[in-house]
């Protein structure tokens, strides 16, 4: 539509609402309603994605308490996640060692259908990979890579049973026949450019591997949500640019009045590929994982991957044409509805999983691409929803018979019924909401009591920091006939997506500490009576312990310039909440911070001559400011022999 | 001593045999860091911590304040007691079966003597580590002793202690009083 551009940029500059006209309940309900008392819990994990700082932020839910932040896919010199040696394997990737990425779309494992609390899972957007968090200690247990793609968004959602989870190119680019990236011209996008839509398997154990991979059209694969119910075995992915332009795509990609929707039986799809179907190409990604027994991650390259050819196993794949570059995809509870976020449509179109069944039986086809039958609009849209806000976006479900729909332009959410497809309420975000959340919200049961609003625009929504501002977020709650703000809080790197997770199904599972006699790194020192400093060739070895207030050794001597020097340190506490940390003069690399029964190792490259301090830089105890020792660092022509010790002072 | 007073002194016997599944004394430390509690079960041949790891915590937070390290593998009363009380288990029952009066006397006798040794032994060692204390310590408050008490609860520094008989102890108790009421009744019907 010719208008929608002016449109957008005059709406898009004007924003709906001021602190005035918040429908926010007597601030006194509101206060209480979010009350946490000091000492009690929350009821909601709240899973945030961290955007652009790669991490996975955690929030207590309704306080809105920032409990703890996942590192995934970014370093954190916090606790030396990505710098160590035991963690660096973690984000590994066939471009070498990745020290940052874009995390977008926690998604929960499910069983039945529902949350587990087991797994979450985030995708990587800028080099494409999945993380999977383990939640008995909120930490990553895997990242895998995902080959012959590139923009990995329509990431990382799960099938009912977390049987998988997607992934897929929302950038298509130059593919030879072996999937290969192509050194072609970019004009040359509609012929060369493609796209894939990949199945990451999940293990018992949540071990992944990429299962298979579908070749489609070049276009830009946008969402993704499993379906559920009688939808089960379907996975659905938004897909916008189906003008495949190259560039300017503000506007050239915003032509057609409609899009698609990539419908795939994935159940179909696995099926053929475990009878052997589709074909092995080279594809190198790496797979990496905590090793639990050994404590430390280890990388893994696999140098195949199984494509399958649309055109080649006809009924794995449909599209459903929907209007205006779609955004989410969103599967209600019961499994029939299949709504997407028409972005710059004026209505919201909901299509029906029966409908969708019955076209595909009809062959009620209005075209095909590449081998891929499009179906009738018409046969399949179950409702167009009237005045559903501008730049619909996403949608979630409160499991009572209602979904919630942002709209980023008018920047609102809206609450319209599966039953009329009317809306029912409508309630101002400040600003410009992209994805929401309601706990289980896009599960078979949803916890319908609140919704979070991810807002993309803070501006004058609490003390301002200058240029850059944390991103907004609203709690609202949705038990009632009407939406009501409750809080306002603001949340670390860029929310996208977020997972909501009843607490009581992850606190039964929290790891206090790790057991030290189960620690088989193989550079743990046990006992303070282990602990030593070995020399090999330029390479120092300190094995260290630490326990509350002193490192065992404390005083070394024999290093020389020019060595590399290895602290492996382990912490032989065995108690809840005693981390200690580590970090050495002129250290270039972030500090160590080392949990009860963990091993982790610095390497420290020391350039001058003198002594140097280390310490432990968590404050541990009432002595943690004598926890400190020495390193005697000697030119590289020294004679000086290693030696260590601790507590025994020259009188 | 009739048959029902033997069978009851065998019962009393035989009662002590649980002693060596309990603790016998428990010694639980409640400090601000400690939400979760920490604390000690001693019973009459080991002593461990409430939780899994709380001897090693409890020997950690002690060498601030240069106590000795509890250490059961060198306490000679945790070899010593097994054998007592599998003494008081097999003499009971021997008593059971020959019925002597006198003999469940001594019995009785010596079962309070060994009682009250053993919780004069409790309090000297008690002391023992809660004065013998390390001139190195890191934390020195004049005039303060770790002392535990033998039964209540004290404020040592920032830590709570409560010191109270086990299971154990109760166990030993209706031990005991099994065979007095055995005594008294087979001396009534005498």
């Amino acid at each position: 539509m010719w208008w929608s551009i002016p449109l957008i940029a005059i709406i898009g500059l004007t924003f709906y609402g001021c602190p005035s006209q918040q429908n926010l309940s007597s601030s006194g309900d509101a206060a209480q309603k979010v009350y946490v008392a000091p000492g009690e819990h929350d009821e909601f994990y709240g899973m945030f994605s961290g955007g652009y700082s790669g991490q996975m932020p955690v929030y207590g839910l309704p306080s809105g308490r920032h409990l703890y932040t996942i590192p995934v896919f970014s370093q954190a010199p916090v606790n030396g996640y990505g710098y160590n040696e035991e963690t660096k394997p973690m984000l590994m990737t066939s471009h070498g060692y990745i020290p940052w990425d874009d995390a977008h779309h926690p998604e929960g494992s499910q069983t039945d259908g529902e949350l587990d609390g087991r797994w979450v899972f985030i995708n990587a957007n800028n080099t494409p990979r999945i993380a999977r968090i383990d939640l008995t200690n909120f930490q990553t247990a895997e990242i895998i890579e995902i080959p012959n793609s590139a923009g990995n968004h329509a990431s990382s959602f799960v099938t009912v049973n977390t049987e998988y989870v997607s992934a897929a190119t929302r950038f298509s680019i130059p593919m030879d026949e072996n999937l290969e990236n192509m050194d072609v011209p970019i004009s040359s996008y509609a012929d060369n450019f493609k796209g894939t839509i990949s199945f990451i398997k999940v293990g018992d154990e949540g071990e992944m591997s990429v299962d298979f991979q579908i070749l489609v059209p070049g276009f830009n694969y946008d969402l993704s949500h499993a379906g559920k119910g009688p939808s089960e075995d379907w996975a659905f992915f938004t897909s916008y640019n189906s003008e495949q332009a190259h560039t300017l795509l503000e506007r050239n990609a915003s032509r057609n009045d409609k899009d698609f929707i990539a419908a795939i039986n994935w159940r179909k799809a696995a099926d053929l590929v475990a009878e052997g179907a589709g074909e092995d190409i080279p594809g190198e990604h790496y797979r990496n994982y905590m090793d639990h027994s050994e404590q430390r991650a280890k990388s893994e390259l696999i140098e195949t991957v199984r494509v399958l050819d649309p055109s080649e196993h006809p009924g794995i794949i449909y599209y459903l044409p929907t209007p205006k570059s779609p955004h989410g995809v969103d599967v209600d509870p019961t499994g029939r509805y299949i709504v997407a976020g028409g972005k710059l449509s004026s209505v919201l179109p909901v299509h029906s999983f029966e409908k969708i069944q019955q076209a595909i039986e009809n062959e009620d086809y209005e075209g095909e691409i590449d081998g891929i039958p499009v179906l009738n609009y018409e046969s399949i849209v179950q409702a167009e929803v009237e005045n559903a806000g501008i730049g619909t976006l996403h949608t979630e479900f409160d499991g009572n018979g209602y979904a919630y729909t942002t709209a980023f332009i008018s920047s609102e959410i809206v609450k319209w019924s599966l039953e009329t497809f009317e809306v029912v309420d409508r309630i101002d975000t400040y600003y410009s909401p992209g994805h929401l959340m309601i706990p289980g919200g896009d599960t078979r049961n949803p916890d319908g009591k609140y919704l979070v609003a991810l807002n993309k625009i803070t501006k004058d929504r609490y003390l301002p920091t200058g240029p850059e501002l944390f991103h907004s977020a609203q709690l609202i709650d949705i038990s009632g006939d009407k939406m009501e703000l409750l809080l306002d809080f603001p949340t670390d790197g860029e929310p996208h997506y977020a997972q909501g997770i009843r607490a009581d199904l992850v606190i039964e599972n929290q790891i206090k500490f790790y057991e030290l006699e189960e620690n088989n790194h193989p550079d743990v020192t046990k006992t303070e009576g282990d602990a030593r400093v070995e020399r090999d060739g330029n390479d120092v070895h300190v094995y260290i312990t630490s326990i509350r207030s002193h490192f065992t050794p404390d005083n070394i001597e024999g290093v020389k310039v020019g060595d590399t020097v290895y602290f492996h340190l382990t912490n032989i506490e065995q108690d809840w909440d005693v981390p200690h940390g580590f970090a050495v003069m002129g250290a270039q690399t972030a500090e160590l911070l080392v949990m009860p029964g963990e091993t982790r190792t610095l390497v420290w490259n020391p350039k001058k001559v003198g002594v140097f301090p280390f310490y432990c830089t968590d404050f541990c105890s009432a002595l943690h400011q004598e926890m400190q020792g020495y390193v005697r660092v000697s030119p590289e022509d020294s004679d000086v022999e290693i030696s260590y010790r601790t507590g025994t002072q020259s009188e | 001593m009739k048959t029902k007073e033997k069978i009851i002194m065998a019962v009393a016997a035989l009662l002590l045999g649980l002693v060596f599944t309990v603790p016998i004394w428990t010694i639980d430390m409640d400090a601000p860091q400690y939400p979760e509690g920490i604390g000690m079960k001693i019973s009459i041949n080991k002593i461990e911590g409430k939780n899994k790891n709380d001897l090693q915590n409890i020997n950690g937070l002690n060498h601030y304040i240069g106590m000795q390290e509890i250490n059961p593998g060198s306490i000679p009363e945790l070899k010593i007691m097994p054998w007592i009380f599998l003494f008081l288990i097999v003499s009971g029952v021997g008593i059971a079966l020959w019925g002597n009066r006198t003999a469940l006397l001594i019995w009785i006798i010596l079962f309070v003597l060994f009682a009250i040794a053993g919780l004069v032994d409790f309090y000297l060692w008690s002391y023992d580590y809660g004065h013998n204390l390390s001139d190195d310590a890191a934390i020195k408050v004049p005039g303060m002793t770790y002392q535990p008490p033998l039964i209540g609860t004290k404020q040592l520094l920032n830590i709570t202690a409560s010191s109270w008989p086990g299971v154990g102890f109760y166990i030993s108790l209706v031990s005991m009083g099994l065979a007095s009421y055995a005594f008294w009744t087979s001396k009534q019907s005498s």
